[in-house]
């Protein structure tokens, strides 16, 4: 068993100080040590994107990134992107079009469209459905995610 | 009093859902976001082979690792915990948790460790050494049923689970006799006989939320609550109270949020019942949360029936008969549902076609693989596959319009309620509205000539039409061995706010929203003043489950029962109010009144707190507002619809590529379209996925290839077009809603016209049939000769 290592994050605008193994996957720090549990788990080869956060601004897969790598990042999980009681627009363009059923590859669809639209704020149908097809949904048939998206976009997110 | 608040009508109407706030915001509970002090983590050592006896299991190492609480081989669980249960009546082998002494699938589990951190528990498990004497695995299904190339199960010979059952016209279950007059006539008259064998081939469920459960014996209170991602917690509690020696009574399971299930999280899974009899024996919490790669050798698999179909036929198109032998490859073992599946198969075998003579041969084979069970569809889509893929190959045969081919032998509005020739009542039916609409949405006749403009350039471009009838809102108690019922209760407030129980147990289906528009119509409230709780049998006492697209069908028309008692008898208390006929008064925008008169009456939360402090208590009357009732249907619902699509291959790649796809069902009556619209675009996903994209892998050794996302690929956003949908509205006669239910009816037409436009893509080529998935490799060859 390897000695622990401190490490030092920003997440969601708060700064956390913890001692992990270094195999310790950042996703399982996120849940397990910090109670985040928005962010999920959905494979363990990095296909699914149910653990997708932004670290240092741009998409991430959380179960991809040992908890040590991230020492020093800034880390904004699903948790934090709601500014208060106020949805973010793509938040309420997944309300508004129905855009999830199970909710458990939301989240991280959440955090992946987000970084798309910051990347390309009036994106084509094609356009979105490149910008997520990191992202597994069993549930959707993704269309209404699709609608969801565009919908953000019309708002100027 | 101000009556200036007027309530929108609900049912029928795209209204937003009530769960997706917690789901947006990462604020929902799933299984392994629950923690409870105490708890431990269960890990699981499975085999790497197929097929073996165990000769040693050497667990010392992982015993001896710092924070390891628990180490048990398959043997010793055995001592107190017995082999599982099934729900169906076939003779089946004995099942453990956790194998004995022989693996007969790969993953089957073969040792548990159970410590203090799931890091650990992982790398103890690693560290069992675990050696076997390796047995041959039975892979092939066809060689499989005869014995070849060993038996797996010694008390079933040639590894027969279900032998050669037959079923339909002439079949007389109950005299077991065979009469085969009627059958032998359809093809002694046929003109044109179309025989083909085709594979409807595995495919691995992969709900996006992986199986889990977290299992808290209590020892003081000798009780055991439960949490699992399951679909069915009552049958959760039942299950895990029988096999861990407790009684109903003191077991509560819980659903919390659950993601995805599509059948997969029927079963009770050796996973939960060695998760609580562990928890009972230590007396501590234990959780086991599923690995992906685990849910690939571990969770129930779907269809794998491969079938030998004959059609007889005028060459007017007219059908006479359809003659079917099934040899559904069922893996190692039987689990709750596994050998009821192919019967559903054999059930809808008739579509929506009115022949006079079907007759259909039931086999059921052991093999070396995980066991099937029930996955979206569950035996439906198989037989709507067979027929459909038929049908249009006699459409091609005759030269005829797949559309009109359908047509001219469909079961006519004036013949419903249609028995038809494999057992089956159908309730309702308008299937030339159905296909009419479809043919009008994807605008048939200009496709088609597209279609030849495409390959006038030299593109393989096919269309697909498949029309199909579905068997769900299961059902009848004589059908589910647990009952089909399904249960309500509806509560007033003190306060005037409702809330409502249902057995029902949503994992995406929406219920706490579409149950909340039918409550909040049927007392004239809003909304937002209705609860609909579920998934825990310490709150909601009675039911059964969510599967078989059974939630509103059965469920909801529970609850309309239930809301029905309640408004009854509120519309007494309101008439004691009023001095007025309780048969005369409204329920609407918040207030009950004499029709008519809605200045006069009176609030809802007047009459609601008077009903709980009821000064003076009217005659014969109790206090309160609380009801339930039991829902049986007499019959199962049957939906039905028609999938078009058309579909390109690449001439040089192979790859097939969807250019359209329109779908148009007939669900009955609609409480939520946007919601409907969403089951249905999910359906379409899988069903396509199962056509284009899915398919399990097992090599000959039964190690299973498609053992991650590496290998099995899950349908993605970028795979599909847009579906461009479309509904009619026939109502069912079974329930007093007329809504037939619609979860798993996407994945019915989908496939076969996926497949049928394949066909048609690479006609040109001399194929009259190509077996999914259509991969481009398969397709490329055909294409090269």
């Amino acid at each position: 068993m390897a000695d622990p290592v401190a490490v030092s994050m920003t997440i969601n605008g708060k700064v956390r100080k913890a001692s992990v193994e270094p195999r310790l996957l950042l996703v399982h720090f996120l849940r397990e040590n910090l109670g985040l549990t928005g962010t999920h788990v959905g494979c363990d080869t990095s296909q699914c994107g149910a653990c997708t956060i932004h670290i240092d601004g741009r998409a991430a897969k959380s179960c991809t990134v040992f908890t040590v790598q991230a020492d020093g990042a800034e880390i904004m999980t699903i948790e934090g992107l709601a500014d208060g009681e106020k949805l973010h627009a793509v938040q309420e363009g997944f309300w508004e079009e129905h855009g999830l059923q199970c909710g458990y590859c939301t989240p991280g669809m959440i955090m992946s469209s987000v970084a798309l639209l910051k990347e390309n704020p009036h994106p084509t149908e094609d356009e979105i459905r490149k910008g997520i097809d990191g992202n597994f949904c069993r549930c959707t048939g993704y269309q209404h995610i699709v609608k969801a998206i565009q919908h953000a976009a019309n708002k100027g997110s | 009093m101000a009556t200036s608040l007027v309530l929108p009508k609900l049912v029928g109407e795209r209204i937003k859902r009530r769960e997706d706030p917690r789901l947006i915001q990462g604020r929902a509970t799933y299984v392994d976001d629950l923690k409870v002090s105490g708890m431990l983590h269960l890990a699981f050592k499975r085999s790497d082979i197929a097929h073996g006896k165990i000769r040693r299991i050497d667990t010392s190492a992982a015993e001896a690792m710092e924070g390891v609480e628990y180490v048990v081989t398959g043997k010793q669980l055995a001592e107190y915990l017995a082999p599982m249960p099934i729900g169906t009546p076939f003779p089946s082998p004995d099942h453990h948790a956790v194998a004995t002494d022989t693996v007969r699938y790969q993953g089957e589990p073969v040792a548990i460790v159970v410590a203090s951190d799931r890091y650990l528990a992982r790398d103890a498990a690693d560290a069992i050494i675990v050696e076997y004497d390796p047995l041959p695995a039975a892979i092939d299904v066809e060689r499989s049923m005869t014995g070849q190339p060993v038996v797996i199960h010694p008390a079933f010979p040639n590894n027969l689970a279900v032998a050669y059952v037959p079923g339909g016209t002439g079949v007389d279950a109950a005299a077991g006799t065979v009469d085969n007059t009627a059958i032998d006539k359809a093809f002694a008259e046929a003109e044109v006989v179309i025989s083909q064998r085709m594979m409807n081939h595995r495919l691995a469920p992969n709900a996006m939320e992986p199986r889990g459960v977290l299992a808290h014996y209590e020892p003081g209170k000798d009780q055991m609550t439960i949490w699992s991602s399951t679909q069915n917690p009552h049958i959760l509690k039942t299950f895990i109270a029988a096999m861990t020696g407790l009684g109903e009574h003191q077991v509560r399971a819980i659903a919390p949020e659950v993601g995805g299930g599509f059948g997969c999280k029927i079963n009770i899974y050796g996973e939960e019942y060695a998760a609580a009899a562990i928890s009972k024996r230590l007396g501590r919490p234990i959780k086991w949360i599923e690995d992906r790669s685990e849910a690939f050798q571990a969770t129930i698999h779907g269809r794998d029936i491969l079938c030998y179909i004959d059609l007889a036929a005028k060459r007017d198109g007219k059908v006479l008969g359809l003659r079917l032998k099934l040899i559904a490859d069922i893996g190692a073992y039987n689990m709750l549902l596994t050998a009821a599946i192919p019967t559903l198969t054999m059930l809808m075998l008739n579509g929506t076609y009115d022949i006079p003579a079907v007759r259909a041969e039931l086999t059921e084979v052991f093999t070396n693989k995980m066991p099937t069970d029930a996955y979206r569809g569950a035996g439906r889509p198989e037989a709507t596959y067979f027929v459909e893929r038929a049908m249009d190959m006699l459409a091609a045969e005759l030269k005829m319009d797949p559309a009109e081919l359908r047509r001219k032998n469909f079961i006519q509005p004036s013949q419903f309620p249609y028995a038809t020739q494999m057992g089956a009542v159908y309730d309702s039916g308008d299937y030339d509205k159905a296909l009419d609409l479809a043919l009008k949405v994807a605008n048939w006749t200009a496709l088609k000539a597209e279609r030849d403009a495409m390959r006038a350039e030299g593109r393989l471009v096919g269309i697909g039409l498949a029309f199909y009838v579905e068997v769900c809102g299961l059902g009848p108690s004589s059908s589910l061995p647990t009952g089909g019922w399904e249960h309500a209760g509806v509560t007033i407030e003190r306060g005037g706010k409702i809330t409502a129980t249902t057995g029902a147990s949503p994992h995406g289906q929406g219920n706490e929203t579409t149950f909340a528009q039918m409550l909040g119509d049927q007392f004239g409230v809003a909304i937002e003043d209705v609860t609909i709780l579920h998934g825990d049998t310490g709150i909601v006492k009675q039911g059964i489950g969510t599967f078989g697209s059974r939630s509103q069908a059965v469920g909801g028309a529970a609850l309309n029962l239930a809301g029905q008692k309640v408004k009854t008898k509120m519309a007494k208390f309101a008439a004691a109010m009023l001095d007025a006929n309780e048969d005369d008064l409204v329920f609407e925008n918040g207030r009950i009144f004499v029709k008519g008169s809605p200045d006069t009456g009176k609030a809802f939360a007047e009459v609601s707190g008077y009903a709980y402090v009821p000064v003076p208590l009217p005659e014969g009357m109790e206090p309160g507002l609380s009801d339930e009732a039991f829902f049986e249907p007499t019959n199962n619902t049957y939906p039905f619809g028609c999938h078009i699509t058309m579909l390109e291959v690449d001439r040089d790649t192979g790859e097939p590529k969807l250019l359209k796809v329109v779908a148009v069902d007939d669900a009955g009556n609609l409480i939520n379209p946007m919601i409907v619209e969403g089951q249905i675009h999910g359906g379409l996903a899988q069903g396509i996925g199962q056509a284009m994209i899915e398919e399990v892998v097992y090599d000959e050794d039964g190690q299973l290839v498609t053992g991650s996302f590496m290998d099995y690929a899950i349908p993605r956003a970028t795979d599909f077009p847009w579906f461009e949908m479309d509904n009619t509205v026939t109502p069912t006669p079974v329930n007093p809603l007329g809504a037939k239910g619609v979860g798993e009816a996407g994945t019915l037409g989908s496939t076969p016209s996926v497949v049928n436009a394949a066909v048609d893509a690479l006609s040109g080529f001399g194929v009259k049939h190509i077996d999914m998935m259509l991969r481009p490799e398969k397709l490329w060859k055909i294409i090269n000769g």
